[in-house]
């Protein structure tokens, strides 16, 4: 059965069905939703809903849950998520799982409400101090929101890391029909947790290492978790890409323009095709890499002034041109304004060729 | 140890020896004179006593007692700055059983975690707060506190604390006395022997509030830092007990253990195999992400009105119903302030392909509920769009000869219908009636999903045939 939904709601069903038992949140717009959802379905499940003080007081809730053992997230917006830098950084040296949604919007400061994609270098790149990653996931669609969201509780746990669900406001506002498959799921308790019990009275959370070695191996095992990560968890989509020569790419509500951009292309017979990251935390760099060896020009569109580009820029690694067309401030990019640039670079390349 | 006899023994929820510690693993990182030997020993001793040291969890700041886990042979989990409240409130109710104890120097509580501090107290968390006062930051090498007295010199206050400049010594136990949350608050000393015996009862009163689940206790320990203060060990404790305690007084601020019931545990969680229906989910193990083949439509449609006029539930019909129809749809609301202003929109999608962006900037369908709508929209519609607008009067001026334009007093002919609140459906009617893609029976059992009670679905079905009734061919004029 297809049920309409919000995508905001879609994360915190797919949050409980993951087994996820503690919510800890502030309000912000445009990700209110998921905090009013967790509200009234945590209770009903068995499980914690607490609106906080402050974003910083509810990822330091998201802090004690995990370290209770308990599947925990938290959700929230770009200046939220400036707020949680601190305990996001703390949850990674305590290698803590968990899962913090960002349905992002407008910045720098205040910015506005509406969907931009301007989070990426926060998130992706990490706002808080030292050196971690978050494993970042971003859905385009609201079934999307639901899938990720499981699959996210499932990496966080696996490699007792944060995960992201980073989705633009549109996504996480939008309703789409969605569908549920797997059956609710609780993992097992884990070991290292601190429960208040005999069994885990020699446990202890921390990131403090006080010794400069003890430090820097603790930092090399967590490179190596990303490392394995960066192996085990990319992921993408490829649409139309073998033959094209030209590829764009782009993730969230972007990449459901670009496809439509890819067809609109094709019609006019160029050969475009859509590389969209579906992890932007592993980014999926050999894939870049390979198309490069072959396609001249790569498109990158974000809701920016140009974030995710320079991942692109890194992967190609001057093999290919790389050009960057976004939009901000709440606007998004439209088909015909991309078709139009396309071309326009291709017509360039052409011509310098020539 | 053949030469000493043995007057205490060490409390058991002490480590032996402190392995955590890199070296020195049987003295404590703290200064000769330091009050947290004592306040840790009185805990220790407390714990021990009541017999919990299995339930224990201990939350350690940061700060001089970071490193509290290095001693105490309990469950530990190490905060950030401030964060001691926030970590604690969620490892309780986490776990209801345990003892939570979070322990907080004056920085940590009264400064950077002013905020969590007072809102953990205000919702009375079940947790336990050791808060040592020493009016001085001694890790980071002796900046000024909040709770820094008068006068009181310290590195960032070399010529003493000046209340024009710095403000004045926080009284947190005064502070959070204001607050209905707390169920016992005391201030108590390290200023001499009979003090310590106040506060080692003071400690037990405050794990046994917890224990018997009545809400927040906190103990205020005026506490000596004798290597910042810069004085000898027993001057120091004099310090505590000749200047600091005329600053903070002692006592109990705030006692409500006789007043309050223990607070419930939560219920058992539900069984796994309830959580899809909790939910409002119907599992579909089977199903593939495609919708069936659908009529071959590309409505991109806007509905804008006031709030209150249903729009947004106007919307989630259509696409509730194109869903129904086997049709890729998406609904998205106008979201923000201006959906406090009293006008509200959103934009739907219906079509037979993927939908790209939910974003409908170019409508080909616009149902203006109002006259604003119609002003703010109706430029906006792709030519040989449809419009269908609840008014009278505005083909006369509306400057678009090149869309399909009907307009009805709606509302009175919801009214007429039966209700003034079913202008909405009386819109879908006359739109299905434009464009019959739209199957009625998708219609309908999306209503029955959206509208629970049968006397308003009555009304719908009567709202939307009225609304059918209003659309004759010839007269969808070109505006």
């Amino acid at each position: 059965m297809r049920q309409l939904l919000k995508g905001n709601e879609a994360i915190v069903k797919g949050a409980l069905l993951a087994g996820c038992r503690a919510f800890y949140g502030y309000p912000i717009t445009p990700a209110n939703e998921i905090a009013e959802a967790a509200a009234y379905y945590f209770p009903r499940c068995g499980g914690t809903f607490l609106q906080a003080e402050s974003e910083v007081a509810a990822i330091n809730m998201v802090y004690g849950a995990a370290s209770a053992g308990v599947l925990t997230m938290t959700a929230s917006s770009g200046p939220g998520i400036s707020l949680m830098s601190e305990g996001i950084s703390y949850l990674a040296g305590a290698e803590l799982p968990c899962v913090i949604a960002d349905i992002t919007r407008g910045g720098p400061g205040l910015g506005n409400i509406a969907p931009e994609q301007s989070d990426y270098w926060q998130v992706v790149k990490n706002g808080g101090h030292g050196s971690y990653r978050s494993l970042v996931l971003a859905p385009s669609s609201v079934q999307e929101m639901a899938d990720l969201t499981r699959l996210a509780f499932a990496l966080a746990a696996r490699y007792r890391n944060p995960v992201f669900v980073m989705a633009d406001g549109v996504i996480g506002q939008m309703m789409e029909p969605v569908r549920f498959g797997e059956p609710a799921a609780v993992p097992p308790r884990p070991q290292w947790a601190v429960d208040g019990t005999a069994e885990t009275r020699k446990n202890l959370v921390s990131s403090i290492f006080l010794q400069p070695d003890e430090l820097e191996a603790h930092i090399g095992k967590l490179g190596a978790k990303y490392a394995e990560a960066s192996r085990r968890e990319t992921r993408l989509e490829s649409y139309r890409t073998e033959d094209a020569e030209v590829v764009l790419t782009g993730y969230g509500i972007v990449r459901r323009i670009l496809r439509h951009v890819v067809d609109e292309l094709r019609g006019q017979g160029i050969a475009a095709g859509l590389l969209r990251p579906i992890t932007l935390f592993p980014f999926p760099t050999e894939e870049f890499e390979r198309l490069a060896r072959r396609v001249p020009l790569f498109v990158a569109v974000e809701m920016s002034t140009g974030q995710m580009v320079e991942d692109v820029r890194l992967a190609v690694s001057g093999r290919a041109e790389v050009k960057f067309y976004g939009r901000c401030g709440g606007n998004l990019p439209d088909a015909a304004g991309i078709v139009e640039f396309v071309k326009t670079r291709l017509g360039a390349m052409e011509a310098s060729h020539a | 140890m053949p030469d000493y006899s043995l007057l205490h023994e060490q409390p058991e929820c002490f480590y032996e020896e402190f392995e955590r510690k890199s070296e020195w693993q049987r003295q404590t990182h703290y200064c000769p004179g330091c009050g947290h030997g004592i306040v840790h020993k009185l805990l220790a001793e407390a714990i021990d006593e009541l017999g919990i040291r299995d339930r224990v969890i201990l939350i350690s700041p940061v700060g001089c007692s970071v490193f509290a886990y290095y001693y105490f042979d309990v469950g530990n989990v190490q905060a950030a700055h401030g964060r001691a409240p926030a970590v604690a409130t969620a490892v309780k109710r986490a776990h209801p059983e345990a003892i939570v104890v979070s322990y907080q120097g004056d920085g940590d509580l009264a400064a950077i975690g002013a905020a969590e501090i007072l809102h953990c107290a205000n919702r009375g968390e079940n947790i336990t707060t050791l808060f040592v006062n020493n009016a001085i930051y001694g890790m980071t090498g002796g900046q000024m506190a909040p709770t820094t007295m008068i006068g009181q010199k310290s590195t960032t206050t070399p010529g003493g604390r000046d209340v024009h400049h710095d403000g004045y010594p926080m009284k947190v136990c005064e502070l959070l006395s204001t607050l209905e949350g707390p169920a016992y608050l005391e201030r108590v000393s390290l200023g001499g022997i009979k003090q310590i015996m106040k506060a080692r009862k003071a400690i037990r009163k405050a794990l046994e509030v917890q224990m018997n689940g009545v809400g927040f206790s906190l103990v205020e320990l005026l506490s000596p830092c004798p290597t910042v203060w810069k004085l000898e060990p027993v001057n120091a404790r004099d310090y505590v007990a000749d200047e600091m305690e005329k600053v903070f007084p002692l006592g109990v601020t705030c006692d409500r253990t006789g007043a309050r019931v223990r607070c419930p545990l939560p219920p058992d969680p539900p069984p796994l195999e309830a959580i899809p229906g909790i939910l409002g989910l119907e599992l579909d193990e089977t199903a593939g992400g495609k919708p069936s083949e659908g009529p071959r439509i590309d409505w991109r449609i806007r509905v804008a009105g006031f709030g209150g006029q249903g729009v947004q539930l106007l919307g989630q019909w259509l696409a509730e119903a194109g869903m129904d129809a086997g049709l890729h749809v998406s609904w998205l609301p106008s979201y923000g302030p201006e959906m406090r202003s009293g006008t509200s929109n959103c934009h739907v999608r219906l079509s037979s392909e993927e939908i790209d962006s939910p974003v409908v900037t170019k409508p080909n369908v616009l149902l203006a509920l109002n006259e604003p709508s119609l002003e703010k929209f109706l430029d906006t519609v792709e030519p040989g769009g449809v419009v269908i607008y609840n008014g009278v009067g505005a083909s006369g001026k509306a400057p678009r000869s090149d869309v399909r334009f009907l307009e009805r007093p709606f509302t009175a002919i919801a009214d007429a219908a039966g209700s003034a609140r079913t202008l909405n459906a009386v819109m879908l009617g006359a739109l299905r009636e434009v464009s019959r893609a739209l199957p009625e029976e998708a219609i309908e059992s999306a209503m029955r999903r959206l509208v629970k009670r049968e006397q308003w679905r009555e009304l719908n079905r009567k709202a939307l045939a009225a609304g059918r009734t209003q659309v004759r061919e010839e007269e969808l004029t070109h505006a």
